[in-house]
């Protein structure tokens, strides 16, 4: 049982490090189609060898630390920030059942009674790598930055979080597994929670600190945001943080409103339950990287937001917005109630 | 499982004697923030799933956030903290001192602490807990809701205080009168 965790969790891992490498492609990529360019095609066949060659020049790059920085925190902002963004993959139901050797088990790292809300409490925890960061720095625009960061991630988490409490008043469950088993039986969760989705999806982007939310980095304003005095591995933590929350984010998007590892129609086919597990995890897959291209997308297709119309858009629209939805959702359930007497 | 408390419980002293001992205060909340997420590992032994999760969110992802806010914007310093004169610091101590003893004592005679109830592996689950909260407490939950909302009230009623600027753009802010009128 532990041995086929570990192993699971192993692979997890690497798939999470092989999707946020290749985002970083596929966003070269997708910007280079969105503005009528041809983009990396250096590297190898289409240039698919250019995140190998990224990742061999960030090792090869001089690791600078500037004199008047905290160096603990300098060094464990990155770390802080890529540790975070890994963890959080753990919970996500990634398929169903699978058998193997007479042995049956979950494509699922773990599922606790409280999946989403730990799904919360790592990104609550992720903001420290990005202010420790930027704080260490000892440089104004790396303050900036980050103070950037935590309020927006603040603010952020509140329109997040009741978007979530109408889910779960529907669901019935904060487990991921028990929220995707509900979808499999009652259908896809964004047609009866359509505004909950819209709430949530901006937020994720807020939380990811993504384009039109990318203020923190806002290389017009601050140099580099909260990584500006950070070189070689050490910045490219931060930014294969921002790839990997952008991954994790698309999952859990995908689990919550578009029914996780469910295709519609596929247990009438009779298949083999071995493929049938194997072809909702692929298109678990598929789900989850059509929004990781939609927050490509947005990015090279939106303008960047000034930092207050940010924040009034979290406090004033996004909230109030997220405590209708749940006064809806209660009001619909209760009248259902009722109704089936 | 009981190696696993003594490492948490390791974690949690060792943490907190941290916070109020260090002398940059950055080190204080990260020690607290450790603190905190050590007690999390608590109740995770205790099978306190939700009151894990929700202590984490609340006090390392919110509270412990505005504190380190608070502190990177003032730029506190060991420079500019006061130190406490020499009679003071000998005060302190011996106080603090008699305390412990006086503490020690009372407590080695004290009463020996023991369960009333056996362990039930399932109190700390959503269920249970939203069940409790919302038929034997719900009073004290309520009415720990109306502090709530009286807090955020008051909070909003202060901020507001201040004559609105136009735009947070159009600045302003932070400039002496004279200042101001020069500008004009």
């Amino acid at each position: 049982m532990i041995i086929t965790t570990a192993i699971l969790l192993l692979v997890l891992f690497v798939i999470t490090l092989t999707v946020a490498a290749y985002s970083t492609y596929g966003e070269r990529k997708v910007a280079a189609f969105l503005q009528d360019r041809i983009g990396p095609n250096r590297a190898g066949p289409f240039g698919i060898l250019q995140p190998l060659a990224d990742g061999a020049k960030m090792f090869m790059k001089e690791d600078f630390i500037p004199a008047a920085a905290n160096k603990r925190l300098f060094i464990l902002g990155p770390a802080i920030a890529m540790t975070t963004a890994l963890l959080t993959g753990v919970v996500i139901p990634w398929g169903g059942e699978l058998t193997l050797f007479g042995e049956t088990f979950k494509l699922q790292g773990t599922d606790p009674e409280i999946g989403i809300l730990y799904v919360f409490a790592i990104v609550s925890i992720g903001v420290y790598g990005i202010m420790l960061g930027g704080w260490a720095s000892n440089n104004k625009y790396a303050l900036l930055g980050a103070v950037r960061a935590a309020s927006q991630m603040v603010s952020y988490e509140l329109g997040l979080g009741l978007s979530i409490v109408a889910l779960v008043m529907l669901t019935g469950t904060l487990s991921m597994g028990g929220i995707v088993d509900y979808q499999i039986e009652h259908g896809w969760n964004v047609i009866r929670q359509p505004l909950g989705f819209i709430i949530f999806l901006v937020c994720a982007f807020a939380e990811t600190n993504r384009a039109p939310f990318d203020m923190p980095e806002c290389e017009t304003e601050l140099v580099g945001g909260y990584h500006t005095e950070f070189s070689s591995m050490k910045l490219g933590f931060f930014l294969f943080a921002e790839y990997t929350n952008m991954f994790i984010s698309s999952a859990v998007i995908a689990t919550l409103y578009f029914g996780g590892y469910h295709v519609p129609g596929l247990d009438r086919l009779g298949l083999d339950p071995n493929i049938a597990t194997l072809i909702g995890t692929a298109s678990m897959f598929a789900k989850t990287f059509f929004f990781i291209f939609f927050f490509m997308w947005v990015r090279w297709s939106t303008p960047r937001f000034r930092f207050d119309q940010l924040m009034n858009l979290g406090w004033k629209g996004l909230i109030p917005l997220g405590i209708v939805n749940m006064l809806i959702t209660g009001t619909v359930y209760y009248l259902s109630e009722m109704w089936k007497g | 499982m009981l190696a696993l408390f003594y490492i948490l419980a390791a974690l949690s002293v060792v943490s907190a004697l941290i916070v109020v001992s260090a002398r940059n205060p950055i080190n204080s909340v990260i020690a607290l923030v450790v603190c905190f997420l050590s007690i999390a590992g608590h109740y995770i032994l205790l099978n306190a799933q939700f009151l894990a999760m929700v202590h984490v969110i609340v006090y390392t992802g919110a509270i412990m956030v505005l504190f380190l806010f608070v502190i990177m914007l003032l730029n506190l310093n060991t420079a500019t903290e006061p130190m406490k004169s020499l009679g003071m610091r000998v005060a302190a101590v011996t106080g603090g001192g008699l305390l412990f003893i006086t503490l020690a004592a009372a407590i080695r005679h004290g009463v020996t602490i023991s369960a009333t109830n056996d362990f039930d592996p399932g109190v700390g689950l959503v269920k249970t807990v939203g069940h409790v909260l919302f038929t034997e407490f719900l009073l004290p939950f309520e009415v720990s809701s109306v502090l709530f909302l009286s807090a955020i009230v008051g909070v909003v009623m202060l901020a507001k205080k201040e004559t609105p600027s136009p735009h947070p753009l159009s600045d302003g802010e932070g400039l002496t009168p004279a200042e101001l009128e020069r500008r004009r």
